[in-house]
């Protein structure tokens, strides 16, 4: 995602000198462009329409005396008897080559459009202790900590989509994922039987051992001995398979989320080093207050 | 024209368009209802998104003086994605309405544009 421009704005304008639409148009126009990742603003007379990045496409029917617009990267795009397919269309070529994440990209124009679903976890500042487990748990460098020394999402987009594992570990119910289909991880609020539930789930990971890149990295050590002993690689591999089948059921990790993680070793080097981050951030904190 | 002049307070959209988790029928009543009113608002296609990016949009949206009603999900999580864009939302002031559970008419009754709003509407 941080390669990602910013998506163009686009302004639907119906204040003096346009013609304002029937307000059936004036729905499917604007869902049309929302499903094509456009933020849309409509705006009257009276309606700021400054955006941060300036660039932003005006549509209107201006019935041919398109209004000036001040500012930076700006497209008037009249709509004067134009159908709302034919209107989005006119927007897509005022975008021209801006790259862009949207929800449509698979059947899109432009092969350079992205499709990722915004996947991660979202903090709830209210209930974080700012313990750090979650930054010890995750191996892929989603989580950071602030200035401030308190946790933070630092690369969403190295979440995986649709695993919700360290949602799980956190003992106070503080990690939401808004995309998640149940509460409390979709952000639903939490009850006192949420929590309970929550610690359990941690239990259930402590009778894994503590600590599952733990049990993952005896299990490998188990397997290393025995391939060692039959030189079976297939026999290694299903060892894994078992350990990872085993963890997926016990924690909710999706299958393919597992399937996915690097060799042992790997996880164990991204292991210690996310322990180690989260280890420095809890004395950082401890010093500071 | 039936757009009313600047109304008070803002209203944002969220289409939650990378996912399945807010009912169709739903948002596109929402969206509907919003529309027919002539209301001028804002509508992004997804929050989520917005706020892995840290769209500066979010920050204009989150400072603004007016009353802000928002249309979207759980208002937890939505508060959340606003912290995690480094644009949180003030404490009072806000409204945030679940179309995840509420009904359409709830929802737009709950920004002023239920059916008493619309009739209301020029």
């Amino acid at each position: 995602m941080n390669d990602t421009l910013l998506p163009p704005r686009v302004v639907l304008y119906e204040g003096h000198g346009a013609t304002p639409l029937e307000p059936a148009d004036r729905g499917q126009l604007v869902a049309a462009l929302l499903d094509r990742g456009y933020a849309v603003t409509l705006a009257g007379e009276n309606t700021a329409t400054a955006t941060p990045d300036g660039a932003f496409i005006v549509v209107g029917s201006f019935a041919g005396h398109s209004p000036e617009v001040n500012g930076g990267l700006v497209t008037v795009c009249d709509m004067t008897g134009a159908t709302v397919e034919a209107t989005v269309q006119a927007v897509e070529a005022a975008r021209g080559d801006r790259r862009m994440n949207r929800p449509d990209a698979a059947t899109a124009p432009g092969a350079d459009n992205l499709t990722w679903k915004p996947w991660f976890p979202v903090i709830d500042p209210a209930r974080c202790t700012n313990c750090m487990q979650c930054l010890s748990f995750c191996l892929f460098d989603v989580y950071g900590v602030s200035e401030n020394h308190e946790l933070r999402v630092e690369n969403p987009a190295n979440c995986k989509v649709n695993c919700p594992a360290c949602s799980r570990v956190c003992p106070d119910v503080a990690i939401m994922f808004p995309k998640y289909h149940a509460g409390p991880i979709d952000g639903e609020p939490v009850s006192d039987g949420d929590v309970t539930r929550e610690k359990m789930k941690v239990d259930i990971s402590a009778l894994l051992g503590g600590d599952i890149y733990a049990k993952l990295r005896e299990r490998s050590d188990e397997a290393k001995k025995r391939f060692s002993r039959e030189r079976s690689a297939d026999q290694a591999l299903a060892e894994r398979r078992r350990c990872l089948t085993k963890l997926a059921d016990a924690s909710a990790i999706p299958r393919e989320v597992l399937d996915a993680l690097p060799s042992p070793e790997e996880i164990e080097r991204r292991a210690e080093a996310a322990a180690a981050r989260a280890a420095a951030a809890r004395a950082e904190r401890e010093t500071a207050t | 024209m039936t757009t009313p002049d600047a109304p008070s307070p803002r209203i944002l959209y969220c289409r939650c368009a990378y996912a399945q988790v807010v009912p169709s029928e739903v948002k596109d009543a929402v969206l509907e209802g919003l529309a027919a009113a002539g209301a001028s608002f804002e509508a992004v296609p997804d929050l989520c998104e917005m706020a892995a990016r840290r769209d500066p949009h979010l920050r204009a949206l989150a400072s603004g003086a007016d009353q802000l009603k928002i249309a979207a999900c759980w208002p937890r999580a939505v508060r959340g994605l606003f912290a995690l864009a480094d644009a949180p939302l003030p404490a009072t002031g806000v409204d945030i309405l679940n179309m995840r559970t509420e009904s359409a008419r709830t929802v737009l009754d709950g920004i002023g544009y239920g059916p008493r709003g619309t009739e209301a509407s020029p």
